[in-house]
């Protein structure tokens, strides 16, 4: 496997003393798996690097799309990408289980995102009548984590 | 001899660390878990390795599959770069056991720095001054105690936090009866009415030495001052420290390698230290036995590349520098750009990133592993990036900060980019005259 040009802070600033000079506003550098890409910005300049649309990434799936819920049936949604956990701690007893009553104030999961722990409050009154996602699994932003039906 | 060296960790710093490794002619191998298998930093290794699945405690943070994937890969070295296992001396073992170099410093350092107690006992033993203080279980030791300490002074709760029964005594006078008000709440909050007494630092700058070490002589490459941190997380790093008279400067270093001399430091740590912002007095507080995040800033000041050091010395090399080889030149301010949202209580922010501009140009430098298309996972910690300026002066370098600030401009996730203009136009930052309460006195524009 032939060695990634790994461009150093040194190459950049030489890029941009050497563009400075010219008339040009910017510059691509194409490698095998990225692009290098060198823009003039007002006084100064910019650097931005770009992967190749070939070895890009497989996007994580999007959340369903938002089906119609069947009458009087409220979704509670995930606030954030992350880890959804259904109890407070590994072991313990979780916030809530399908029959439950909850009010809007009422935490019923906690999502993990970058180390930070952020609890879900149910945002409306009901009994809870399904739990969707799976506990520590990975939820994407807005996923439905538990259907509710309406007080 | 290292010739494969195996990266166990990810982000901005393994980057980094392949990236000398390569200049150095290694091969470099990262360990990768299932998020990060097609990130920047996997597109740039020579060869990757999967450690394990996406959350950390599966991958980064596993011992045994780190170690295997190590293995499988004949890594004559592992690199822990920061956070995850660099400072897990179980973890260092584990790599010795295994009949791998640990780019790290001796496990009998990382055991006794790793504990707070054990670190202070290791400063006091080496000549360094700590935060006087003690604990007083009677009114009369607690006044003791405070003859010992000097005004003004804190007394604070032992079982307490979060600074609750802390009363500041300013004068002798006020003293007893500060004693029995904070032994009351410390009995009634906590149910213990021992109390702690501490020197009171009302202006504090945290100052660090960078350390370099190998088994038996240690050279400071200079100092940092990372002042400017939210709830002990710092935002913003320098080097050097600015506005210390020479004297103090020139003991803090002195102290900081007095203390890596005194272990037999092998390797690249940072000593810090609690400044009095008005007296320049300074206590030595902990020693991280690793590279840091802001490992830059020195780097930009001194011309030295600390990753380089840090192989050479676990390659089993002398120190090939010496104290007087070791200029500092300029100034250099870091400030990370992580993937949060200052105006919703710093709430994370994962996702695709749509575009990712970052500066460029005389004395800038980004070490990021974010380019447009690249992803931030939720798994692992939100620095997505440091952008690190220099200059010939502090008033070059602020002014060069600024301008590189207005043209960072990352779309598809929310940065900190907005706090840190926020930050850089700052009177205080701009004087130099931030001090560990900067943040709770930014303007909210």
């Amino acid at each position: 496997m032939s060695r990634e040009l790994n461009f150093s802070h040194e190459d950049v600033t030489e890029i941009v003393a050497i563009l400075d000079k010219t008339p040009y506003d910017r510059l691509d550098i194409r490698t095998g798996r990225f692009t290098l890409r060198v823009i003039r910005s007002g006084e100064g300049w910019t650097q931005e690097l770009e992967f190749s649309d070939d070895a890009a990434p497989v996007e994580i799936s999007a959340p369903e799309a938002a089906a119609a819920e069947a009458e009087g049936i409220l979704a509670i949604r995930s606030p954030l990408p992350g880890t959804f956990y259904r109890a407070p701690q590994p072991g313990a007893a979780p916030f809530v289980e399908v029959g439950d009553t909850v009010t809007p104030d009422t935490v019923i999961a906690i999502i993990e995102t970058m180390k930070l722990m952020t609890s879900v409050p149910a945002g409306c009154a009901g009994v809870v009548e399904e739990i969707v996602a799976h506990n520590a699994s990975l939820v994407e932003a807005e996923a439905i984590l538990m259907r509710v039906r309406a007080a | 001899m290292i010739n494969r060296l195996f990266i166990a960790n990810r982000g901005e710093i393994s980057l980094r660390i392949i990236r000398t490794a390569q200049r150095l002619g290694l091969t470099a191998i990262l360990g990768v878990s299932e998020a990060d298998k097609n990130a920047l930093p996997a597109r740039v290794a020579d060869e990757i390795a999967l450690i394990g699945p996406s959350p950390s405690s599966e991958s980064y943070l596993n011992i045994p599959r780190v170690i295997a994937a190590a293995k499988a890969a004949r890594a004559d070295a592992i690199h822990p770069g920061y956070g995850f296992l660099s400072e897990n001396a179980a973890f260092g073992r584990a790599v010795l056991d295994a009949g791998i170099i640990f780019v790290g410093p001796d496990i009998s350092s990382l055991e006794s720095m790793g504990d707070k107690l054990m670190a202070r006992e290791m400063g006091v033993a080496a000549g360094l001054p700590v935060v006087p203080g003690g604990e007083a279980e009677t009114k009369a030791a607690a006044r003791a105690q405070a003859e010992v300490t000097g005004y003004p002074l804190l007394l604070k709760a032992v079982s307490g936090g979060g600074g609750r029964g802390m009363k500041r005594v300013d004068t002798p006078e006020t003293l007893d009866a500060q004693i029995d008000m904070a032994m009351a709440e410390a009995q009634a909050a906590f149910g213990d009415n021992r109390i702690y007494v501490e020197r009171y630092i009302g202006k504090g700058r945290h100052v660090e030495v960078q350390i370099l070490g190998d088994g038996e002589t240690a050279i400071h490459l200079g100092t940092r001052d990372c002042s400017i941190q939210r709830r002990f997380q710092k935002l913003v790093e320098e080097a050097p420290a600015f506005g210390i008279p020479d004297e103090k400067h020139a003991a803090i270093t002195d102290a900081a390698v007095k203390l890596a001399k005194h272990i037999n430091y092998r390797g690249a740590g940072t000593v810090e230290f609690l400044v009095d912002a008005e007296t320049f007095a300074f206590y030595f507080l902990e020693m991280n036995a690793r590279i840091q995040v802001e490992h830059p800033v020195t780097e930009a000041v001194t011309g030295i590349d600390l990753i380089e050091q840090q192989l050479l010395i676990a390659d089993g090399q002398r120190l090939g520098l010496s104290q007087n080889l070791v200029a500092i030149s300029g100034h250099a301010i870091e400030m990370r750009i992580n993937a949060e949202d200052s105006e919703k209580n710093f709430q994370p922010s994962p996702g695709r990133v749509k575009s990712a501009r970052w500066p460029a140009g005389p004395g800038i430098r980004v070490d990021t592993h974010i380019g447009a298309g690249g992803l931030v996972p939720p798994f692992y910690d939100s620095l997505i990036g440091k952008l690190i300026v220099a200059g010939k002066d502090r008033a070059e370098t602020v002014t060069r900060l600024q301008a590189a600030l207005a043209t960072l401009d990352i779309e598809g996730i929310t940065t900190t980019t907005a706090l840190h203009r926020r930050i850089a136009a700052d009177a205080r930052f701009i004087k130099g005259e931030a001090d560990t309460r900067f943040f709770e006195g930014l303007q909210i524009v």
